[in-house]
């Protein structure tokens, strides 16, 4: 095959599913008319009837079929291979919660479906409600936010609602400068001004910052512990001192529960509102971005504001069975942050997942966190890597770690994103990368419960290899990678001149010769 | 192209620099905050008749995966746009003193311009940095 | 060792070596005493696999689902039938274990789907750019609401009663955190929103106007006539839109929408007791660098392939922090993929000859119920109707396995006798017989 077939292959493999329609083809056919044949104009007025159908694709079943399949085979996943992606915890996806999810009960039940005839799914949501409860030592649970971040939001309009109902109008919130970007970004949603507070030497939050910052117009510090650096801040009891003393409240961000289930409890550390990442801690499948869910715990001043419906125990007067019920009830609620009750099918597989590992398992899953990732922080410190790639903070970790990149930029020539990019070429995954932005070129590397050690071994084995790759030849990772179904991309011609659709004999945008990846220098003021 | 601070404009510490004809000043970023920023993919850029104050934002420029604010040198009211710069972005990176401009400002404090480095000095604060 | 973990004895020794600490506790030296959970956690002991499938078929069991009785529940997500192909794409490993796509090289399959998608939505609401998804259908018409004051500065929503319920209060949950106001414009005596007290309601200071098409007792609205009433100041005009019925509906974008949002649920996903599911959003090209959520483009790698990517990032959070478009990370990819595939599946005729089907045997429901209307206007798949015994006829249906819809009287006071009928291709003319005559049943009952 010369290349220019090969070329031809290659553009053959991209063709979407709308490209691959031929007039005539279908996959569909529909259920029989058993109705009156009424002509559509009789049933609809004319300005409402759509002129000409959708461009929709025209294939049959084999050719759809095919279609993804192919499509699937340019994706990397969890199933293949070692996915370290800081801060996202890519662990296994039990199968049998997949099987449990599609079970028609589940799968098939209404939403609207009247309580005395949902009572699994209630009584299922209620138990989850406690195990979450349990596992964040704090008494009171909404499953209604639909991921991490919609958790985020509920806990800000909750403690927005908190404040008011006391008759104080605050406006701050505090952040540290080493928080996940969706922090700041509910803040300002929740109608807030975002104040970041420092990182002290150790790691940990900056706690004279944090003082000078805690003033009485202060509604909340968002805060992960640990933090993500991976690290647990000891000063955790201090923080929650100084920042109730304002009459404040603390918010924990879920997303590196992993590391403490069984160990440390957020309640216990004094939050008073917790989210959960139900697709990373608790094993939900991330469907390339998604679906997830963001229950949130909340203490019991928080209680009343949570949203609505609540599901609720009651048990009845005559002894009998427990009925469960959605209590629309709750006169001081925030209201409605979605549609129904949540993403139920999620909650079944995290029940399925907490049910299945039970309260020993959790704590479990949790050691083996905390000592895969020390272990292949201590890997990652042997010589040969250290000198290129040093510990951000050099101590223990907890579930995630982070390097800097520094080194191996000035002495190598090649970049946190380079070193990435060749990992491809090792099939593995690369860790989150210049993040948090307070390390300069970061690898934050988070490898999980789920991991063999001789993964961690190989995933080491092939960070020196890169390394020692570079020392003869930098190029090789700068131009990395080249085992991929495509190598670097044209970044910047789909910002500027954006094709966010199939458009009929449209050319695709980009050059070839523009297609490196930069880096990104760290955001905010030249 | 190659790393350059042309002798005739003026400097701001935050990497933006000034030519200033009469009471009029062109703005634009220096050859070094384009390299940091990477490929540039959108302007923000403000309207005619905007105010700019001095060390204050008065647009934003974006790459692939960072925004900035782009800082005035000096203060003034904004009197032309580079409009150019919405279907070719990337004349920022390719020619950060000319096609790359961003904004001319009639200017209401000529006596800024003293806090202003000169190229010399603004080597020495690269050289620093 | 749970089965989920790998780590036997021996790894442990050899890893706590290379650490150099001599046992796991060691590691969580950071951990104050003080904050220590000081017990195990207080949760029943694990399960097999077996018995956990055993328990969670037993709640299943405790379920009615529409797989164990006819039913005509709708009210914003819908009993269809999901073909088999979407369930074998989207639970292919390679779709349903990564994450986000940020390594573009390793995630074409993802990134190429979601073009695919946004391709689709465009398609189906005559809106030129459309995100890869949101969480669902209310949340997304509060995000459009945030973009929307984003955009114009303005405080004030105007939304018709004939939105969703859960869309008007997870908007009002929303704008009380950003200090934006939320009235509502009513309907008429049609089922239809009032145009003339939209007119009135729309002042300057109105940042968006909310419809939804078909409204939430399934009337079509009259789009045309109410865009132009709602943009009178400037206003943008936000329509949610159930999908599925975009096939034969001149769609929202077409009509005067800024902006088109709605819930994908009828789009190839499960009823899954209410979610996961997904919110699909599009809008006018001026707004594409204001818009929510991640965006797939084309572009070519170095060696002029074509390949895509998640672009205009800088809107995002990861990004922009604080001052970002909105909050969201995690969306719902995987429903989009579904949705994508149940619209290829569907196709250009398909959703056209589907939507038809639903219109007729609505038709047809509507005729042979008989009942008193509440909405008087053109329905496509579901229709409000008055009876005043819905208590009997709920209790003789539901002995029967029939679930006859939903009662608009928890959320519309006015409507307090109101049921609410949805049909689907699922819905046979022999279903709608037996409602039919159930109803008829009940109401021979009340006059006897």
């Amino acid at each position: 095959m010369d290349s220019e077939e090969a070329h031809a292959v290659a553009q053959a493999e991209t063709l979407t599913i709308f490209e691959r329609s031929r007039e005539g083809r279908r996959a569909f056919v529909a259920p029989a008319l058993d109705v009156p044949d009424v002509p559509v104009e009789e049933l609809l007025p004319a300005s409402a009837i759509r002129a000409d159908p959708p461009a929709l694709p025209e294939v049959s079943e084999p050719e759809l079929v095919r279609h993804y399949t192919n499509l699937s085979k340019r994706n990397f996943d969890v199933d293949t291979g070692f996915y370290p992606l800081g801060s996202c915890t890519m662990k296994h996806n039990p199968k049998v919660n997949e099987r449990v999810a599609a079970l028609p009960g589940h799968a098939r039940l209404h939403p609207l479906q009247d309580p005395a005839y949902a009572q699994g799914a209630l009584e299922l949501m209620w138990r989850l409600q406690g195990a979450l409860a349990e596992i964040a030592g704090l008494p009171h649970v909404s499953l209604q936010p639909s991921a991490g971040s919609h958790g985020e939001l509920a806990g800000l309009l909750l403690t927005r609602a908190y404040h008011e109902q006391r008759g104080e109008h605050r406006h701050k919130v505090l952040t540290p400068d080493t928080a996940h970007g969706t922090n700041p970004a509910s803040v300002v949603m929740a109608g807030y001004e975002v104040v970041k507070v420092g990182t002290a030497d150790d790691g940990g939050i900056d706690l004279d910052d944090l003082r000078a910052k805690s003033t009485d117009d202060v509604a909340c510090l968002m805060l992960t512990n640990p933090n993500t650096l991976g690290l647990f801040d000891s000063h955790i009891s201090e923080i929650a001192e100084v920042v109730h003393g304002v009459g404040a409240t603390l918010y924990y961000d879920g997303a590196n529960l992993n590391a403490v289930m069984g160990v440390s409890r957020p309640g216990d550390m004094g939050f008073d509102i917790v989210h959960f990442n139900l697709h990373k801690t608790f094993s939900q499948p991330h469907g390339g971005g998604g679906p997830g869910a963001g229950p949130i715990a909340v203490s019991d001043r928080i209680e009343p504001f949570l949203p609505r419906p609540q599901v609720v125990r009651r048990a009845p007067d005559n002894g009998g069975e427990p009925r469960y019920e959605l209590d629309f009830d709750r006169p001081m609620s925030i209201g409605r942050l979605r549609g129904f009750q949540g993403n139920y099918g999620v909650f079944v597989r995290s029940y399925a997942y907490i049910r299945s590992l039970g309260g020993d398992g959790l704590r479990d899953v949790s050691d083996t966190a905390v000592l895969n990732a020390n272990y292949l922080r201590a890997r990652l410190a042997e010589e040969g890597i250290a000198e290129y790639l040093s510990i951000a903070f050099p101590r223990l970790c907890m579930h995630e770690f982070v390097l800097s990149g520094r080194l191996a930029k000035q002495k190598l020539g090649i970049r946190t994103l380079d070193i990435a990019k060749r990992l491809l070429d090792h099939r593995v995954h690369p860790p989150t990368v210049y993040f948090p932005l307070l390390v300069d070129e970061a690898l934050m590397i988070e490898p999980t419960e789920t991991e063999t050690k001789e993964t961690l071994d190989a995933f080491a084995d092939s960070i020196r290899a890169i390394l020692e790759e570079a020392q003869d030849d930098p190029e090789i990772a700068r131009g990395a990678p080249y085992s991929t179904p495509v190598r670097r991309l044209d970044e910047a011609a789909a910002a500027r001149r954006p094709v966010v659709r199939q458009r009929a004999g449209g050319e695709p945008p980009g050059d070839p010769e523009r297609a490196a990846d930069r880096p990104a220098s760290a955001s905010g003021a030249l | 192209m190659p790393e350059s601070y042309p002798e005739h404009l003026l400097y701001h510490p935050e990497h933006d620099w000034a030519q200033i004809e009469g009471d009029v000043a062109t703005f634009g970023i220096t050859w070094y905050a384009q390299e940091a920023l990477g490929e540039v993919v959108f302007v923000d850029p403000p309207e005619v008749g905007a105010t700019t104050t001095a060390n204050e934002s008065y647009a934003e420029v974006e790459s692939v995966k960072a925004v900035s604010d782009v800082f005035a040198p000096l203060s003034g009211e904004i009197v032309e746009v580079n409009t150019g710069l919405s279907d070719a972005p990337e004349k920022i990176n390719d020619d950060p003193y000319g096609e790359g401009w961003l904004v001319k400002v009639r200017l209401s404090d000529p006596a800024e311009r003293d806090s202003l480095l000169d190229v010399a000095a603004y080597r020495d604060l690269l050289a620093d940095g | 060792m749970s089965r989920y973990t790998s780590t036997t004895e021996r790894d442990r020794g050899e890893m706590l070596a290379a650490i150099g600490v001599d046992s796991v506790e060691a590691l969580f030296a950071d951990v104050p005493e003080a904050v220590r959970l000081q017990r195990p956690l207080a949760l029943p002991g694990g399960l097999s696999e077996q018995e956990v499938h055993e328990h969670l078929s037993a709640l299943a069991a405790r379920n009615r689902s529409a797989e164990d009785e006819v039913t005509f529940l709708g009210a914003g997500m819908y009993d269809h039938y999901v073909p088999a192909v979407v369930e074998s794409i989207t639970q292919r490993s390679e779709f349903l274990t990564p994450y986000t796509p940020y390594q573009p090289e390793i995630s074409q399959g993802g990134l190429q789907t979601m073009f695919e998608f946004q391709t689709a939505v465009s398609e189906l609401t005559g809106l030129p750019v459309a995100n890869a998804s949101l969480y669902e259908g209310p949340s997304s018409i509060a995000a459009a609401g945030y973009m929307a004051q984003l955009e114009n500065g303005r405080s004030r929503f105007v939304a018709s009663r004939g939105l969703h319920p859960h869309s008007r209060e997870a908007l009002a949950t929303y704008a009380k955190g950003f200090g934006a106001e939320v009235s509502e414009v009513p309907l008429d005596e049609r089922g239809a929103t009032d145009i003339d007290a939209l007119a009135a309601a729309v002042d300057d200071d109105a940042a968006a106007v909310f419809l939804q098409q078909p409204n939430f007792l399934g009337t079509v609205e009259d789009l045309g006539p109410l865009a132009e009433a709602a943009k009178r100041t400037g206003a943008m005009l936000v329509c949610a839109a159930d999908p599925l019925t975009l096939g034969i509906l001149e769609p929202p974008g077409r009509l005067g929408a800024d902006i088109c949002v709605g819930e994908g649920q009828t789009l190839g996903n499960r009823l899954d007791f209410g979610g996961p599911s997904f919110g699909f959003f599009a809008a006018d090209e001026r707004y594409i660098r204001k818009m929510p959520g991640r965006i797939a483009g084309e572009t070519v790698d170095v060696e002029g392939r074509r390949g895509f990517v998640l672009t205009l990032q800088t809107r995002e959070q990861h990004i922009r922090r604080e001052r970002a478009t909105n909050n969201i990370c995690t969306a719902q990819a995987l429903n989009a993929l579904a949705g994508v595939v149940y619209l290829s599946w569907l196709g250009r005729r398909g959703v056209v000859e589907l939507g038809e089907l639903m219109l007729r045997r609505t038709a047809y429901a509507r005729e042979q119920l008989g009942l008193e209307r509440i909405n008087s206007g053109p329905v496509v798949r579901e229709f409000a109707v008055r009876l005043p015994d819905l208590d009997a006829l709920f209790a003789r249906a539901r002995a029967e396995g029939v679930n006859p819809g939903y009662r608009l009287g928890r959320d519309y006071p006015e409507y307090e006798d109101g049921l609410l009928v949805a049909i689907t291709e699922r819905r046979t003319r022999r279903d709608i017989d037996r409602l039919v005559a159930l109803v008829a049943g009940v109401r021979e009952g009340a006059v006897a």
